[in-house]
C-alpha cells in the first residue's frame, strides 16, 4: 500500500482511540475540575465498564446487538452507581483532602482490580459488536486526465469503528450541553469555581460531588463499553487509559473540558499513527515527553486557567 | 431575629471566637468593629455554617440553624455578602443572580425586584462577572445576596476598594433593607461609614465581644472609639 492510504488508515485507527480516550479523559477532567480530586482509580472504572459489558452481554444473550445495547445502558450506570457510593462512603469521610484522596483511590484501584480478578478471572474476553460490516475506503491518485478514485487493497475499516467515533462525538456534545445549558451544570460549575460560596448559596456540594464522581466514572465506563468489541475485556486493561487520560488532562489543562477533548484528539491520533508506522511504545514515550515539555513550559496546560 | 449564644468557633484546633453572644433585631443594623484577626469574618462564617461551632448556637427567627448543613442556611433567610465579593467569576451576571434565586427558592418576581435596584446589572446580564468593574462586582454580590429574600443580611467589608459614589449606593441599599425589617450584621473598617447608618456597634477583640454600644453614643463621644479602637 502507498504511503497516503496507509496514513489515512492509521489516522482512522487513531481517531477511534481518540474518541474513546476523549470520553475517558473528560470523565477524569470533570472529577478533577469540580472536586479537585485526582482519581487514580479512574482506569479501573474503565476496566469495570468493559468487564460489566461482557457480563451483561453474555447474560442477555440473543442477537449481539441486543446484548451490546443493554450493556451500553447498564454498565455505565452500574459503574456510576459504584463510584457515587465510593464517593459517599470514602472520599466524603476524608473530606476530599487532596493527598488522602490520592491514597484512597490507589487503594480503590487495587480493590477493584483484585475483586475483578477473583470473580471474572484473568482471561481476556470479547464482546461481539452489534454490527461489523467491512467498509472498503477509497483513495485518489493522479492519472492521465487528472485525479482518479480507486480502492486500494487493504484500505478498509468497519462500520462499528465509525459508529464508535460518532457515538463519542454525540456523548461529548451531551456533556457540553449538560455543563453549559442545564441547571445542574450551572451548579457544578459554581461548585468548581468556589466551593465555600456554593455552600453559602444553597448548593448541596456533597451531592454535587457524588454526582460528578459518578458521572466521571460513568463516562470512562461508557468509553470502555464502546471499545470492548474491538479490544476485549481484561482485569488489567485500566492502566493504559489511566496513563493516557492523565497525559491528556495535563496537556489540555487541568479541569478544562475543551482542552481535554482537543488534547485527546491530538494524543489519540498521534498514538494511532505512531503505533502503526513505528511502535506503540514509541507513541507512549513521545506522549510522556510532550507532558514533560508542557509541565516545564506551560504548567497550566494548553487551555488551563492561569493560576491566581 | 439573629441571635448568637455563646458561640465558639475556629479553624481546625485553632479557636478564634470565644463564647460570643449577640443579637440583631428586625430592622436593625448592628456593626461589628475590631482589628484584623479579631474574628469578624469568622463570626460571619460561623453564622453561615461554613465553620463548625465548637460551642454555642445560632438562631434565626427563633429557629436554631447551627446544626444545619451549610447549604441549608440560606434557605432559612440568611443572605451573605462575603469579604472580597467571592462571585462565581466565570459565570455571567444572570447566572450569579440565578444561583442566589435558587438559594432562596425565589423566582422571576424577585429577579425583577433586584434588577430594579441595580439597573446597571440589568444591562450586563450576559457579561461574565470577572469582566465587571469593582463597583459592579459589589453590586452583583449584593444583588445575589438579596435574591435569597433575606430576613438576616450579613455584610463583610462591602465598601472595600470602592469609589465614593458606589459606597453611597451600597449604603442606600443597606438602609433600604433595614427599612424593610431585615436584620443587618455589618462588618466594616470605615468607621465614618458605619456610624452614619448603624444602630448599635459591637467591639470584637481577640474573639470576645468586649462591649456593645448604641451608635448614637459613639457619634456623640469620639473618645469612646479611641478607647476601643485607638482611632
Amino acid at each position: 500500500m502507498d504511503f497516503g492510504p496507509y496514513l489515512f488508515l492509521a489516522t482512522l485507527e487513531g481517531a477511534v482511540g481518540a474518541a474513546v480516550l476523549a470520553l475517558t479523559a473528560v470523565g477524569l477532567s470533570l472529577v478533577f475540575g469540580v472536586m479537585r480530586v485526582v482519581n487514580v482509580a479512574h482506569g479501573e472504572f474503565f476496566m469495570l465498564g468493559a468487564v460489566l459489558a461482557w457480563w451483561v452481554a453474555t447474560t442477555v444473550g440473543g442477537h449481539p446487538a441486543l446484548g451490546f445495547g443493554v450493556a451500553l445502558l447498564v454498565a455505565p450506570v452500574l459503574v456510576a452507581g459504584i463510584a457515587a457510593a465510593v464517593d459517599m462512603t470514602v472520599l466524603k469521610r476524608i473530606e476530599y483532602d487532596p493527598e488522602r484522596t490520592i491514597v484512597a483511590t490507589i487503594g480503590l484501584l487495587y480493590i477493584l482490580q483484585q475483586v475483578t480478578l477473583m470473580t471474572y478471572g484473568p482471561d481476556a474476553r470479547p464482546v461481539e459488536p452489534p454490527f461489523n460490516a467491512r467498509l472498503a475506503l477509497p483513495w485518489v491518485e493522479w492519472a492521465e486526465g487528472g485525479l482518479r478514485m480507486y480502492w486500494p487493497w487493504g484500505l478498509s475499516t468497519t462500520s462499528y469503528k465509525l459508529a464508535v467515533i460518532g457515538a463519542a462525538v454525540v456523548v461529548l456534545l451531551g456533556v457540553w450541553a449538560l455543563m453549559a445549558r442545564t441547571r445542574i451544570g450551572l451548579l457544578m460549575r459554581a461548585t468548581q469555581l468556589d466551593r465555600e460560596m456554593a455552600l453559602a448559596f444553597g448548593i448541596p456540594v456533597e451531592r454535587i460531588y457524588a454526582l460528578v464522581f459518578g458521572l466521571g466514572a460513568g463516562l470512562a465506563a461508557l468509553g470502555a463499553v464502546l471499545v470492548v468489541p474491538i479490544q476485549q475485556a481484561h482485569y488489567l486493561m485500566g492502566a493504559d487509559p489511566l496513563l493516557l487520560s492523565f497525559i491528556v488532562v495535563i496537556i489540555g489543562g487541568l479541569g478544562s473540558l475543551p482542552g481535554t477533548v482537543l488534547a485527546a484528539v491530538l494524543i489519540g491520533l498521534s498514538d494511532g499513527i505512531i503505533s502503526v508506522f513505528f511502535s506503540p511504545t514509541l507513541a507512549k514515550i513521545l506522549a510522556t515527553l510532550l507532558v514533560a515539555l508542557v509541565l516545564v513550559f506551560r504548567p497550566r496546560g494548553l487551555f488551563g486557567a492561569q493560576a491566581v | 431575629m439573629l441571635r448568637l449564644e455563646g458561640v465558639s468557633a475556629g479553624y481546625g484546633s485553632a479557636q478564634v471566637l470565644r463564647a460570643i453572644s449577640l443579637e440583631v433585631q428586625p430592622g436593625e443594623i448592628l456593626s461589628l468593629f475590631g482589628r484584623n484577626g479579631a474574628g469578624k469574618t469568622t463570626t460571619m462564617k460561623a453564622i453561615m455554617g461554613l465553620l463548625p461551632l465548637m460551642a454555642g448556637a445560632v438562631q434565626v427567627g427563633g429557629q436554631v440553624i447551627s446544626g444545619l448543613p451549610a447549604h441549608r442556611v440560606p434557605g432559612t433567610g440568611v443572605g451573605y455578602i462575603p469579604q472580597g465579593r467571592r462571585l462565581f467569576t466565570e459565570l455571567t451576571v444572570a447566572q450569579n443572580i440565578e444561583i442566589g434565586l435558587m438559594a432562596g427558592g425565589q423566582g422571576a418576581a424577585m429577579r425583577a425586584r433586584v434588577l430594579d435596584l441595580f439597573p446597571r446589572l440589568a444591562e450586563r446580564l450576559d457579561q461574565r462577572a470577572q469582566t465587571l468593574s469593582g463597583g459592579e462586582q459589589q453590586m452583583l454580590a449584593t444583588a445575589r445576596a438579596l435574591c435569597v429574600n433575606p430576613k438576616v443580611l450579613l455584610l463583610d467589608e462591602p465598601t472595600e476598594g470602592l469609589q465614593p459614589s458606589m459606597i453611597a449606593a451600597i449604603r442606600q441599599v443597606v438602609v433600604q433593607m433595614r427599612a424593610q425589617g431585615v436584620a443587618v450584621l455589618l462588618v466594616e473598617q470605615r468607621v465614618d461609614a458605619v456610624l452614619s447608618i448603624a444602630d448599635r456597634v459591637a467591639f470584637l477583640e481577640n474573639g470576645v465581644i468586649r462591649e456593645t454600644l448604641a451608635a448614637e453614643a459613639l457619634r456623640a463621644d469620639h473618645g469612646l472609639l479611641e478607647r476601643y479602637l485607638g482611632v
